[in-house]
């Protein structure tokens, strides 16, 4: 086991809430005395991350992940507990802790809108106080190999999303940070522009030994990405593995696509296996690993009716986190 | 070694100059303004002072306070910086946060950018219309004179730059206030007037009564317009005018001392907006 990148230990933010009912009258009584409530946005969080992980840090809006990328980024300051990220509190020695890391918003900007990308770039190499031999390298070796050639001299506000998100990434990456805060990178993002990005960050996890820590709601990034997940919900940390483990947690079963010769039995039955949906000619079945071996099944299937095709599919991986939410009550 | 500590906000600086720098319609619609605004001043002033009146300053003297009040309104402080604001409201203030810099130091200098870009621009034309064209009109009496003597002159630089170190101090306050109220409005509605009045953009603060003029000389708007200009002119001089340039120094330490305490507390309780 290498040495840990990230400790977290015992996090908890509250934010205070003003509150104020509907109405002229309380509009009038707010003025004079305010309530407040104070919301849990992360309550008691712990892990540890080594170097050279990818972490997909996943959960419904407003779970919390994005306090705790911020907390971590040096951003947030905690209510309580503590973290260590390389051997620094992020929030007590913010200025050297920020040199060290790299981090993406989805869905804010660190490019300066109306300058063209290269001076965004250069105005990032002084503030980092990249020396220009290094900046020179590394801004050859990103501009490669996310494709930025055409667009440095375009100002930023002209640029699409998808070619925005490779800037942003380009930028966050220019002073060599050993870890990389992705929080929501593919929001918004058309399926071209995912998969660049995805295929960017596994290289830079796999082959540059990257310390990563994603959060998305697209759960195809997590299933290209991460071997671990941590999986949060109202502020508490609900599971911590990898996402096989997840799906076994949550949603077991498989599903046998059944196609057939003629027209489809109408009634089929066969121990272990339940009928989930018929189409014109195919009927799905869905069965329970652990019970029901998938060859057997298919064995009796195709002794029992004329079979033309068959196929195995797992529940999409969007099925297997709505039911995790839903057994833990915290979808939305 | 100190290049490389400067080098971040110095890199900061030149964007947001160059960036000013391009804002020409707006300069020249100011510039038209200002002329305008400005030649009707002179005027009133002129009349006022035709009188048999015992004036504190001479019609010189006024009329040059009065065309560099003109030239340079745009080092008052007037405003937050309207981009921050945005950023505070929409979060992206969150990468401000992520730069490995004194976040004051940074902020000042985008403030010091902004307090000498768009003045340059609006001052180049009007000191070369009231100084150079009218004066070649024939028209000399009522444009911009020559400082009072070298001496005069060379006080007025260095008030000058004094004047940009305390409007940036100035500006950079405001921002941070902005960061704690989330929007620039409230802070320019109260900042604006006060700016225009205590500096002695509305009226030089010489004509005002004299039992206001304790006050006025020692409050710190009067580092703005009120000391250089009357450098300029020839009403302060000697040790009166390096009083003047220290009270500037000590005011701009006091707002940038205060202006990180407040910075400091607010960014404890950031809470980014949005998410």
């Amino acid at each position: 086991m290498t040495e840990a990148a990230i400790v977290v230990d015992r996090l908890t933010k509250t934010f205070r809430v003003a509150q104020r009912r509907s109405g002229a009258w309380n509009a009038l009584a707010g003025l004079v005395r305010r309530h407040y409530r104070d919301v849990r946005a992360i309550d008691d969080i712990s892990f540890r991350l080594a170097e050279g992980e990818l972490l997909g840090f996943v959960g419904p809006n407003g779970a919390g992940k994005s306090t705790t990328i911020k907390i971590l980024c040096g951003i947030l300051e905690p209510t309580a507990g503590q973290c260590i990220v390389g051997g620094v509190v992020p929030w007590r020695e913010r200025v050297r802790h920020v040199a060290r890391i790299g981090a993406v918003f989805g869905q804010r900007t660190q490019l300066w809108w109306d300058l063209p990308v290269i001076e965004s770039f250069e105005l990032l190499r002084d503030i980092y106080r990249v020396p220009p031999a290094r900046y020179r390298q590394r801004s050859d070796e990103l501009i490669a190999r996310l494709d930025l050639g055409r667009l440095l001299g375009t100002p930023v506000r002209q640029l699409s999303l998808g070619q925005r998100m490779r800037c942003e990434i380009a930028a966050s990456l220019l002073h060599e940070p050993r870890v990389l805060f992705l929080d929501e990178p593919t929001i918004g993002l058309d399926a071209v522009a995912k998969l660049a990005v995805r295929d960017f960050v596994k290289t830079l996890n796999r082959d540059h030994g990257v310390t990563v820590i994603l959060t998305t709601h697209d759960m195809h990034d997590i299933e290209a990405l991460a071997e671990r997940v941590i999986v949060i919900g109202k502020g508490v940390i609900l599971a911590d593995g990898s996402l096989a483990s997840l799906r076994r947690g949550a949603l077991a079963e498989r599903r046998l696509w059944v196609h057939f010769a003629g027209e489809p039995p109408t009634a089929i039955e066969l121990p272990g296996a339940v009928v989930r949906q018929r189409q014109a000619r195919s009927i799905e079945l869905a069965f329970d690993p652990r019970t029901t071996s998938a060859h057997q099944l298919i064995a009796s299937v195709a002794s029992t009716f004329e079979v033309e095709d068959v196929h195995l599919e797992e529940p999409p991986i969007e099925e297997v986190i709505a039911r995790f939410y839903a057994q833990h009550e915290v979808d939305g | 070694m100190i290049a490389g500590v400067v080098r971040p906000y110095h890199a900061v600086f030149r964007a947001r100059f160059q960036l000013l720098l391009q804002y020409r319609a707006a300069a020249l619609a100011g510039f038209g303004t200002q002329c305008w605004w400005g030649a009707i001043k002179v005027m009133i002033f002129a009349a006022f002072l035709a009188g048999p009146v015992a004036s504190p300053m001479t019609l010189r003297q006024t009329i040059d306070y009065i065309w560099l009040g003109q030239a340079f309104l745009m080092l008052l402080p007037w405003s937050a910086d309207a981009e921050l604001a945005r950023m505070v409201r929409s979060g992206d203030i969150a990468y401000e946060r992520l730069r490995p810099v004194d976040g004051y130091a940074y902020w000042y200098a985008r403030a010091v950018a902004r307090r000498t870009a768009t003045p340059l621009l609006r001052a180049t034309p009007m000191v070369l219309l009231t100084g150079v064209v009218l004066p070649s009109l024939g028209l000399g009496k009522w444009g911009l004179g020559p400082p009072a003597g070298v001496e005069a002159a060379l006080l007025f630089v260095a008030s000058m730059a004094l004047v940009v170190a305390l409007s940036s101090a100035f500006s950079t306050l405001l921002d941070v206030l902005v960061v704690i109220t989330l929007s620039e409005r409230g802070v320019n509605i109260l900042v604006a007037p006060l700016a225009i009045v205590f500096s002695g953009s509305l009226i030089p603060l010489p004509l005002l009564p004299d039992w206001l003029q304790p006050f006025m000389q020692y409050q710190p708007f009067a580092g703005l317009i009120d000391f250089p200009f009357r450098i300029y002119g020839g009403h302060l001089i000697g040790w009166s005018a390096v009083a003047a340039l220290g009270r500037q120094g000590v005011w701009t330490l006091i707002l940038v001392v205060l202006g990180r305490a407040i910075m400091r507390r607010a960014m404890a309780r950031l809470e980014t907006q949005g998410g």
